[in-house]
């Protein structure tokens, strides 16, 4: 991937060439490792210094943080606050790894996580599948193209939580369209966002919609990059259509489908607001997924429980950096340099 | 793949037999399964927008009615310009995106161009860290960059809104930035540096205006970002006329209950401004994405 420039290539090659010399005069001793990669590299961390800072600042310290939390006991009652003029002062304490342990043996933690991974699972893939096929289409000559693209990366365009509300609006119960249509067929409305199954499979549906024109997009930028001499060379050998997909589309798009489907996973396995705002993880915790219960332990129970929060946080973060560690293993194995 | 018996005298003959089309082309009826499909989709797409939009223009008594034009009239937009602290939240709004965009394109692009030409220690862990930073939910980050935000006096200003968004943003642009900056060839920063310009000057002068459909990808995504989150806006803003369009939203639902006229007619108000984006952006969508995100 990334090569030297010949630049720094020539300008690492000149400091060894004058560090050598001045080590033979005897002159004072060379300038230290630091100093050196410093002159070597220092435009190179000039570029990304804005991004290490506010990384650090803005993420690293309330990681640090979290991960503190979740090793005490610390909740609303608890934590350094101020009553008026009065500050109280934490009076939280170290617990060791108690939280994990209760996260990990009791039920919630761990149906909320089945849940969390039937739903990952299958917005990743029926969004990766709707993605693939529109995108396939998308590409060929097709009239009106341009329109039919426009139309189709609508969703994105829309603020998040703006379709949201939208979507509400069409699922709500007595008077959202959906059930007045379902009316109008003399069929019963359907309790879209009440019923534990309803809600649950309304809850994928909005957040496939939601995910379909990034994924078709992105792999649609994939297929233009495949050179179309490939196609003839299959043609050639008389490949059909579905050996030219399988055979030539496929391995054209690995490395595009690759990083969607790591990308996307990730989002989806931390979709916060789609839940939020469309059910709250409701009906009771019918869809209450990782992110929405850890958020509702620090603001929305009474006392908040920060330290359980923070808990179920880091977990999070550590099963979604198992999940890439492992899926990138997988690649490497399967010959991909990523 | 197959092996090829038909002796090439043959091969001709048996395609004739058939009628011969061209790579390409297709028959009617492929041509109208392809059209409804993406027919259908469309519609898909583009229909619960629609809905709001149509509902915006019905006057308030009228929103859970299944006509799509019922006494259209602008009511609604008059009463919430009137009524609420809109305007303030949306002036908040563009001024937050706006911001957010602007710093979040600019640091990106170095960010990527860095990742991408050079070598350098610590460029490994950075790549990673870029990548484990979408991973972070925000549940554990709210509450402490809450206090860092109030101990630097950030909160309720658009500052801190903003350097939240790029924490956001950034990793998914720098890294998308990097994919699009490794097709460009490096023959043109050699020669850059032959002209004798600084490495700054390369990139600035030569790099960054070849880069733009990656540069419209990085804006895109960081406003609809920036215009479009919740969870932090409505955390670090309060006040009536501080808050984003986000967080103006939510006050709003529960000001009017289970009435959606004027709920509908905020959102299609909310949703113009990255329609406009996109719009100017989505030229350059495939292009960028196809080397940008892809590639990564």
């Amino acid at each position: 991937m990334a090569v030297h420039t010949s630049q720094s290539v020539a300008k690492a090659a000149g400091d060894d060439v004058a560090r050598g010399r001045s080590r033979g005069t005897g002159n004072p001793p060379p300038p230290s490792r630091l100093r050196r990669a410093l002159s070597v590299h220092w435009y190179a961390w000039t570029m990304v210094a804005p991004v290490v800072l506010v990384i650090g600042v803005i993420i690293g310290y309330p990681l640090v943080r979290g991960i503190w939390l979740s090793l005490t006991d610390a909740d609303e009652r608890n934590v350094a606050r101020s009553i008026g003029v009065n500050k109280m002062p934490a009076t939280y304490e170290f617990v060791g790894l108690d939280n994990y342990a209760d996260a990990l043996t009791g039920n919630q933690f761990l149906g909320t996580l089945g849940w969390t991974l039937v739903w990952t699972v299958s917005c990743v893939t029926i969004t990766f599948c709707l993605g693939m096929a529109l995108a396939n289409i998308l590409n060929r000559r097709i009239a009106g193209r341009s329109a039919y693209r426009m139309a189709l990366i609508l969703p994105w365009a829309i603020p998040g939580f703006v379709s949201v509300f939208a979507w509400r609006f069409l699922y709500n119960e007595n008077n959202g369209l959906l059930n007045k249509m379902l009316g109008g067929a003399g069929i019963d409305g359907i309790p879209w966002l009440n019923d534990p199954t309803w809600a649950k499979f309304s809850v994928i549906a909005v957040n496939v919609w939601l995910g379909v024109p990034f994924m078709m997009v992105a792999l649609l930028g994939g297929l233009q990059s495949i050179p179309s001499e490939q196609y003839e060379a299959a043609e050639m050998d008389g490949a059909t259509a579905w050996q030219r997909f399988r055979h030539v589309t496929l391995p054209g798009l690995r490395p595009v489908s690759t990083t969607v489907v790591l990308l996307s996973t990730i989002w989806t396995f931390n979709m916060f607001p789609v839940i939020f705002l469309l059910t709250r993880g409701g009906p009771g915790e019918a869809t209450q997924i990782l992110v929405t219960q850890a958020y509702k332990f620090s603001f929305e129970i009474s006392p908040r429980d920060f330290a359980q929060s923070s808990t179920w946080g880091v977990l999070i973060l550590v099963l979604l950096m198992l999940f890439a560690m492992v899926y990138r293993r997988v690649l490497r194995t399967q010959g991909d340099n990523w | 793949m197959t092996t090829v018996t038909a002796t090439p005298a043959t091969a001709p003959a048996k395609h004739g037999a058939r009628k011969v089309r061209k790579r390409g082309d297709r028959s009617p009826a492929a041509s109208l399964a392809l059209h409804l499909t993406l027919i259908v989709t469309s519609v898909i797409a583009v229909f619960p927008v629609l809905w709001v939009l149509l509902t915006s223009l019905k006057p308030a008594k009228f929103a859970s009615t299944t006509d799509f034009f019922k006494e259209t009239t602008f009511e609604n937009y008059t009463n919430l310009i009137k009524d609420t602290e809109f305007l303030s939240w949306f002036g908040n709004s563009v001024i937050v995106a706006g911001l957010s965009t602007v710093i979040g394109v600019f640091v990106s692009a170095t960010t990527g161009y860095a990742v991408s030409r050079f070598r350098f220690p610590g460029k490994r862990g950075l790549m990673w860290t870029l990548l484990v930073t979408q991973m972070f939910p925000v549940a554990v980050l709210i509450v402490p960059i809450y206090n860092i935000m109030s101990t630097m006096g950030l909160l309720n200003q658009p500052a801190g809104l903003v350097i939240t968004y790029l924490t956001i943003s950034v990793p998914f642009c720098a890294w998308m930035m990097k994919g699009f900056f490794d097709t460009i060839p490096r023959e043109i920063d050699e020669s850059g540096q032959v002209d004798g310009l600084t490495p700054f000057g390369t990139f600035w002068r030569l790099i960054l205006p070849l880069a733009k459909p990656g540069l419209a990808v990085t804006a895109f995504y960081s406003f609809i970002t920036a215009w479009g989150e919740v969870a932090y806006a409505s955390a670090f803003m309060v006040g009536d006329e501080n808050l984003t369009l986000a967080g103006g939203l939510q006050k709003f639902v529960n000001q009017y209950g289970a009435q959606w006229g004027p709920m509908t007619a905020a959102s299609v108000l909310i949703a113009i401004p990255a329609a406009l984006v996109f719009l100017f952006a989505q030229k350059h969508l495939v292009t960028g994405m196809s080397a940008g995100a892809v590639k990564g």
